[in-house]
C-alpha cells in the first residue's frame, strides 16, 4: 500500500513539478539521449550544481520508468527535517548516503549499503560523484564512493551525463530557479577498472570531455 | 478570409515538400536534411499560427506571451549575465505577462511606455539595490536590449489583434488578419530572399555580419514582398493599394534589417543558432529576428495612417 502511494506520489511530482519546470520554465537540449540505459541496473553520473539537476535527471526518463529511478543523495541535508525527509524519500525517491564517513569498518556501517540493494533490484541509480553542489560550471573533486559501488558490481554500466547551465538557473542558496536553457549531454558507458585513481580518472576526463562538448564555439552563419 | 489565406500556405508547403522530394530523389547523394527539417518546421509553425488565429484572441494572446518567453528566455541563455542579477531577471520575466496584459485590455498608453519607461528605468534600481557595480552598464544594457527586441517588439503584433475592426475594401478588417499579413510577408520575405540569393547572389550586402547576405536577394525580397503586399493589401488590410505596396518595402527591408541585427548579436556572442527550438531553423530568436523589427515598425506605419 505505502510502496502504491509512494509511486503515485513520485509520478504526480513528475508530471506537475518535474515536466513542467524542466522542459517549459527552463528547457533543456539533450545530445545523445540514446545513450541512457532503458532498464537497470545501471548507475547514472552526473555533476552536481543546483537542486535542479535531480529534476532534470529524472525529466530524460520516460514517465513510468521514474519508480525504478533512485537518487543517490546526501543524508545529513535531506534528512533536516522530518517533513523534507519524508519528502525525500517518497516524492523525490532518494536514497540516504551518509557523507564524510569512508568506506565501512568495525565501527561504521558501509555507507552504500542502500545503494547495493538498489541495484541489486534493478534500479537506475542517480549519483553525484561530487557529492556536493559546487560553483558553477566547476567539476569539483570527484569522490570515491561511485568506485565501491562499481566494484561490488562491474558489469553495471556506469554512464556518466554532463549537465550545463543549470548552477546557473538555481545557485546553492537560491529559493526561484531563474528560466535559463540547460544542455545535458549523456556520455558512453565507462569500462570497469579495477585500479580505483585509473577509474577515477577516467570518469573525470569523461566529464571534462562532456563538458567541452556543449560549449563548442562555431563559426559561420548563413 | 482567413481559411483562403491558410489554404493557400498549404498550398505552398505542399509545394515546398514536393520539392525537396523531388530534390532528393534527383539528387541522392546530396543532403537535403536541413532543408526537408526546415519545412517540417514551417508545418508545425503554420499550425500553431492557424491555432492562435482560428479560435479566439486569447488563445492568440496566450500563445504569443509564451514566444516572447521563449524568445526571452533563448537570448537571456545566449548573453553572459551576472549571477547577482538573478533576482532581477526574474523581475525582466515578470514583465513579460504584464505587457500582454495591456495588450488583452487593449490599454495603448500603457502598452506603449510599460516597457521603456517603467521597466527600463526600475530594472536598473532593483539592480542598484544588489549593489554590484562591475558590469553594471553592460548587465543594463543587453537585459534592456533583449525586452526590447523579444517582448516590446514582438508585443506590437499582439496589439494588432486588439485594434478595433476597420472597414477594408473587401470588407471588416480584423485584428486576426493585419496578425496575418504581418507575420506572411515577414516570412515570405525571408524566404524570398533567401532564394533570390541563392538563384542571382553575386555582391556581398553585409559580408562581416552575414556573408551568405547578397545585394540581389534583398533586391528580389523587396520586389516579391511589394508585389504580395500590393496584391494582399485590400484583403487583409484597411490599407489603399499604394500604402499596401508601401508597406511591402517597409517590411521587406526592415524584415532585412532584423535579420542582420540579430546576425551581429549571435556573432558578437559566439553562436550560429539561438537554441534549438525549432528543428532545421535553430531557436525561436532566430525565426523572430525580421520580426522584432518588421512588427513595431509595421503597427506603427498602420496605427499612424488609418487608426
Amino acid at each position: 500500500m505505502r510502496g502504491v502511494l509512494s509511486k503515485s506520489l513520485r509520478l504526480l511530482f513528475m508530471v506537475c513539478v518535474a515536466y513542467p519546470v524542466v522542459l517549459l520554465w527552463l528547457g533543456i537540449h539533450v545530445r545523445h539521449r540514446e545513450r541512457l540505459p532503458r532498464k537497470g541496473p545501471a548507475i547514472i553520473a552526473a555533476n552536481h550544481n543546483s537542486h535542479l539537476d535531480i529534476l532534470t535527471l529524472l525529466s530524460l526518463f520516460p514517465l513510468f520508468s521514474i519508480p525504478n529511478v533512485q537518487t543517490a543523495a546526501a543524508a545529513d541535508y535531506f534528512f533536516k527535517t522530518r517533513w523534507l525527509k519524508w519528502f525525500s524519500l517518497h516524492v523525490i525517491g532518494i536514497i540516504p548516503v551518509v557523507r564524510g564517513q569512508g568506506p565501512a569498518n568495525h565501527e561504521n556501517q558501509d555507507p552504500l549499503t542502500d545503494c547495493y540493494r538498489a541495484l541489486e533490484a534493478g534500479k537506475v541509480l542517480l549519483i553525484f560523484p561530487e557529492g556536493t553542489r559546487g560553483e558553477p560550471e566547476q567539476l569539483a573533486e570527484l569522490k570515491p564512493g561511485i568506485w565501491y559501488l562499481a566494484k561490488r558490481f562491474p558489469h553495471v554500466p556506469v554512464v556518466p551525463v554532463y549537465l550545463h547551465g543549470l548552477g546557473r538557473a538555481m545557485p546553492k542558496g537560491a529559493l526561484i530557479a531563474v528560466p535559463f536553457y540547460a544542455k545535458v549531454v549523456v556520455g558512453k558507458a565507462l569500462s570497469w577498472v579495477d585500479d580505483k585513481t585509473a577509474f577515477m580518472n577516467s570518469l573525470r576526463d569523461q566529464f571534462n570531455k562532456l563538458k567541452l562538448k556543449v560549449c563548442i564555439p562555431v563559426e559561420d552563419d548563413e | 478570409m482567413l481559411s483562403y489565406a491558410f489554404g493557400s500556405i498549404v498550398i505552398l508547403l505542399v509545394t515546398a515538400s514536393l520539392t525537396v522530394a523531388t530534390l532528393m530523389r534527383l539528387h541522392p547523394a546530396r543532403s537535403y536534411v536541413e532543408l526537408k527539417l526546415r519545412i517540417q518546421t514551417w508545418w508545425w509553425l503554420t499550425a500553431g499560427l492557424f491555432l492562435a488565429l482560428s479560435f479566439n484572441r486569447g488563445v492568440a494572446l496566450v500563445m504569443m506571451t509564451l514566444v516572447s518567453f521563449l524568445a526571452f528566455k533563448e537570448f537571456i541563455s545566449l548573453i553572459s549575465t551576472r549571477p547577482i542579477d538573478n533576482a532581477v531577471l526574474i523581475l525582466a520575466y515578470l514583465a513579460i505577462p504584464v505587457q500582454y496584459l495591456w495588450v488583452h485590455i487593449a490599454w495603448y498608453g500603457m502598452f506603449i511606455i510599460f516597457i521603456p519607461v517603467y521597466v527600463f528605468l526600475l530594472l536598473p534600481l532593483r539592480m542598484v539595490i544588489a549593489g554590484e557595480t562591475r558590469g553594471f552598464l553592460r548587465a543594463v544594457g543587453t537585459l534592456h536590449w533583449g525586452l526590447m527586441t523579444t517582448v516590446f517588439s514582438i508585443s506590437h503584433m499582439a496589439y494588432l489583434l486588439v485594434l478595433p475592426a476597420h472597414a477594408g475594401a473587401h470588407g471588416e478588417v480584423r485584428g486576426e488578419m493585419l496578425v496575418f499579413f504581418l507575420l506572411v510577408l515577414t516570412q515570405i520575405n525571408d524566404v524570398a530572399q533567401f532564394l533570390w540569393g541563392k538563384m542571382l547572389g553575386r555582391h556581398k550586402v553585409a559580408p562581416k555580419v552575414s556573408p551568405n547576405k547578397t545585394l540581389e536577394g534583398l533586391l528580389g525580397g523587396v520586389a516579391t514582398t511589394t508585389l504580395l503586399a500590393w496584391l494582399l493589401g485590400s484583403w487583409f488590410t484597411p490599407m489603399s493599394p499604394l500604402y499596401s505596396a508601401l508597406a511591402g518595402v517597409l517590411i521587406s527591408l526592415f524584415g532585412f534589417t532584423g535579420d542582420v541585427v540579430i546576425s551581429a548579436v549571435k556573432r558578437d556572442i559566439g553562436v550560429k543558432d539561438s537554441g534549438s527550438l525549432l528543428p532545421g531553423h535553430g531557436g525561436v530568436l532566430d525565426r523572430l529576428d525580421s520580426l522584432t523589427y518588421t512588427a513595431p515598425l509595421f503597427f506603427h506605419y498602420l496605427y499612424y495612417l488609418y487608426y
